[in-house]
Parts: C-alpha cells; structure tokens; sequence
C-alpha cells in the first residue's frame, strides 16, 4: 500500500518534470517565430508567466479550484499540487504567445495573475475539482477530458481571442486590406521549441492518468503516451503533406504547428482510444491548423504563432472527438463542455483584458512596436551584434 | 584616379577576386549590399501567405586605380569572372576620384593607392 502511494508519487512528479519542459518549449517555439527586436521581451513574458501564474495558483487558485489542499489520497499532496500546478502557465502561454510582439510586459503580469488565480481555476473547479455547480443545469464535471483539450488548450484560446479582438493586429501586419507577412526570425529555435513542447505533452497527458503502480494503471499510462505520440506524428504528417500539396513547400513552421494540433487534439482522451484511432484524431488536428491559420490571416485576426488555430480550434475537435470515437461518452455532454467553459472564460478575458487595456495600456503603441518591445521595455537586445528587421 | 564600384552575383566574388589578383589588384574594399533591377525579387512562402523578397543580396566592389589603363584592366577582369549571362549579374560604375590619403605614411594620391 505505502508502495503504491510512493510510486505515484514519484510518477506524479516525473510527470510534472516533463510538463515544465514546456516553460523553455514555449519559450523557444515563441522567440524563433516573432521579429528578432522583440525576442527579449517574448523570453522574460516566458519567465514572468511561469513564476506569477505559478504563483498566483499556489496562493489563491489551487484551493478555489480543489477545494482544500487534502482532496487527495493515493499520493502525497504537494506531488498533486506540483502536478497541477504545473498546468496553469501553460494557459496564459497560449494567451501571451498569439498576442507577442505587441504587448506591455507588466499589464500582461496583472493579466496573468487574474487567470492564475481565477479564471483557469474556475475552469478546473467545474470539471476536475470541487465543482460549485454541481447539480445546476451547467454542471459539466461530465465532461471526458483526460488532460485539458478544453479545460487548458481551449481555456488559453478563448482568452487569445479575446485579447487579440481587443489588441488588434500587430503594427503594419494587415497593410491596404492585404496581409503582409512577418516571417519567423530563427527557424532552429522554433523546431527546439516545437519539439520540447512534444517531450512535454508525454508527462501532460501520461501524468493526466493519476497513477502508475498498478498493472491496469501502468497499461493506461503506456496507452496514453503512445496515443498521444501517434497523434503527434500524424499531425505533423498530415501538416507536412497538406503545405507541400498545397503550396509545393514544406513549411516547417506549418509541419510543427500540425504536430502541435494533433497534440492538443488527442489530449482529451488518449487513454480511451484504440491505437489507430489517435492517427484520424492528429491527421485532422494538423488539417485544422494548416486550414485554419491562413483564415484567421483573412478575418485580420493576427497571430504570429498559430495559437487559436493549435489551442482553441483543436481544443474544441479533440474535445469532440471523444465524443464521436468512444462508445461511452456523448457528444451532448462534450459539446456542453465546450459551450460552457467558452461562455464562462471568453467574457470573463475579455472584461478583464479590455480594463486592463484600458487601466494600464496592454498593447504598445505603434512607435513603442517600430522600434521592438525590447528595447522599449527590456532595454536588451537579443542579438545586439546583428542587423534589426525593419 | 578611378574608382570602379562593381556590383555583382554575391557567390562570383571569389572568382571575380582571383581575376582581380590575376591582373595585378592589390587591394579592394567590398560591402554586402541589397538591390533590385531587371532582376526583381522572388516570392517566397510563409505559413500559407506568399511573400515578395524584394531586394537581393549582392556584393559591392570598390576599386580605386591610378589610370584609365588599369581601370580598363579592372573592368575586363570583372565583367569576365562575374559574367553568367542570366539576369541578375550587376553592373559596374567608372567614376573620377580627385584625391586619396594612406593613413598610415600621409602618402597622398597615386602614391596611396
């Protein structure tokens, strides 16, 4: 018994080390796509998320989303704290990530408070935690969502989009009515990125199954990982095969954000899936996001790391995808979950962001954007021996 | 005093240096620079939006010699080394240069050079 509860322990951990290899996976995936001016200020956004939002959790959310600190059996607490805790700047990432290059540092810390403490933890408290709804017509803790394909990727998307309805393109992206590309800045660190955020999703989704030290439970575990890989490489696949049939390219910034679709895509219930299915559910992951990226370019939303397109449109098809793959689960009740946590988290940003746009200045102004958030709010170049892009 | 200011193909400077050596050049200064002519950009692709690069790199020769003999000599090996026949291959400027200095000695003029 005391064996059990170390090895979960221990998994609980190990998994929660492999999430926090998406703090530097965020963070390369970021600075390789935005203009060398602004890499600087995209790394310590990076930094500031993984320290405040972390914080914010630990001091106010945790307890808001769970309940109490002893909700918890079969392992020690502070393992499932670090565990969940792990979580939560990966939603204000895909929030920060879709608007860089044109955000205030400091207003996006008050931001990320806000979504550490409240928003995010509202959201885990409805489906995994205490659930204050419970038995009202919202209740949704029916939900089947393994790791967060809604709770996490689709809850950072919805406040991506309101902050990017709010904050409006970056300077000179949109030019006549016709889009102007800004092409990524080091294509190496976006691959490294990319790929740290893949190592990543093993410990998000593998550690999503709660414990290890049972032979049913190490079966889930092993299932999970393989089925989230297998949407990651059918992502990238279907990413690599859509840009060349369409473009006659490979884009491999395309190919990795196809990966990165599948991901999210299958991270709503890879241990309910047979081995194959996860290869549909990633192919039309990695479809969405080459379909949808150049969409969101035509409704001038701006974009620069494909965020809405990998979080929130493949938050809401993974979501559904459990729904349509597993005998078990309906698509009512999936379809439920997303509409919820939609209408609860879109509103909720979008108030808190418009304030804090308005209170304190989020966007940066056009001249503060010309000459790059670095040197206006960090005052360090990233590369300072070499030529600045216009 | 000439001075030649030769713009050429960036991946022709080695040949067109060695042409240069050949003729008996000591010295040139060069710069990487960017320009369009007849060439034009080229498009290139990124996340499903076509984008035109609109200036080219190219390489900038500056050479300046005491005669239009030399200068002659200047041009010829040039247009040789850096010729392809396609678009794109660049142009060479003559220009007169009323005086020059050696830093280092106050060596002034044809002495400089």
């Amino acid at each position: 018994m005391e064996m059990n509860y170390v090895i979960d322990t221990f998994f609980a951990i190990f998994a929660m080390t492999l999430i926090i290899f998406m703090v530097p996976g965020f963070a390369m995936l970021e600075a390789g796509l935005v203009r060398t001016k602004n890499v600087t200020s995209v790394l310590t956004v990076n930094v500031m998320i993984y320290a405040v939002a972390s914080m914010s959790f630990m001091l106010i959310g945790y307890e808001y989303a769970f309940g109490s600190w002893d909700h918890q059996e079969g392992i020690s607490k502070w393992a499932f704290f670090m565990f969940q805790m792990a979580f939560v700047g990966k939603v204000v990432n895909i929030m920060s990530g879709g608007v860089s290059e044109r955000s205030r540092i400091l207003p996006l810390a008050i931001f990320t408070i806000i979504v550490g403490a409240f928003i995010y933890p509202t959201i885990v408290n409805l489906t995994w935690g205490a659930n204050f709804l419970s038995g009202t017509a919202l209740d949704i803790s029916a939900l089947s969502d393994l790791a967060g394909s809604t709770v996490i990727h689709s809850t950072g998307g919805w406040a991506l989009l309101a902050a990017i309805l709010i904050m409006g393109p970056r300077r000179g992206r949109f030019k006549n009515g016709k889009v102007r590309v800004i092409p990524a800045s080091n294509i190496p660190l976006v691959t490294l990125g990319a790929l740290l955020l893949w190592i990543g999703w093993f410990g998000f989704n593998g550690g999503s199954v709660g414990a290890i030290s049972s032979k049913e439970n190490a079966d889930a575990v092993a299932l999970t990982i393989m089925n989230t890989n297998t949407a990651g490489l059918s992502g990238a696949i279907v990413g690599w095969l859509l840009t060349y049939f369409r473009y006659k390219k490979f884009d491999i910034t395309m190919i990795l954000n196809g990966a990165l679709g599948g991901l999210v895509a299958v991270t709503a219930g890879p241990d309910q899936y047979d081995i194959y299915t996860p290869i549909l559910i990633g192919a039309i992951g990695g479809a969405l996001v080459v379909l949808f990226v150049p969409i969101f370019d035509k409704l001038k939303m701006d974009d620069p790391v494909g965020a809405l397109s990998v979080h929130l449109i493949n938050g809401i098809w993974g979501t559904l995808a459990v729904g349509i793959f597993v005998a078990d689960v309906s698509i009512w009740t999936q379809l439920k979950g997303i509409l919820v946590v939609g209408l609860i988290v879109f509103p909720l940003s979008w108030i808190t962001i418009y304030a804090i746009n308005k209170i304190f200045v989020l966007r940066a102004e056009d001249e503060e954007q010309l000459e790059g958030i670095d040197a206006t709010e960090c005052g360090i170049e990233a590369y300072p021996e070499f030529k600045r892009s216009i | 005093m000439k001075k030649i200011e030769a713009i050429i193909k960036p991946f022709k400077l080695d040949d067109v240096k060695e042409a240069l050596v050949e003729a008996g050049i000591e010295g040139m200064t060069i710069s990487e620079v960017k320009g369009y002519g007849r060439q034009q950009g080229h498009s290139e692709l990124y996340r499903g939006a076509e984008y035109v690069v609109e200036f080219i790199p190219k390489v900038k020769i500056e050479i300046v010699v005491s005669n239009d003999e030399y200068a002659n000599k200047v041009i010829e090996a040039i247009t040789q080394a850096a010729k392809t026949g396609k678009i794109g291959d660049g142009k060479i400027f003559v220009s007169d240069v009323s005086r020059s200095i050696r830093i280092r000695t106050d060596e002034e003029d044809e002495e400089a050079l």
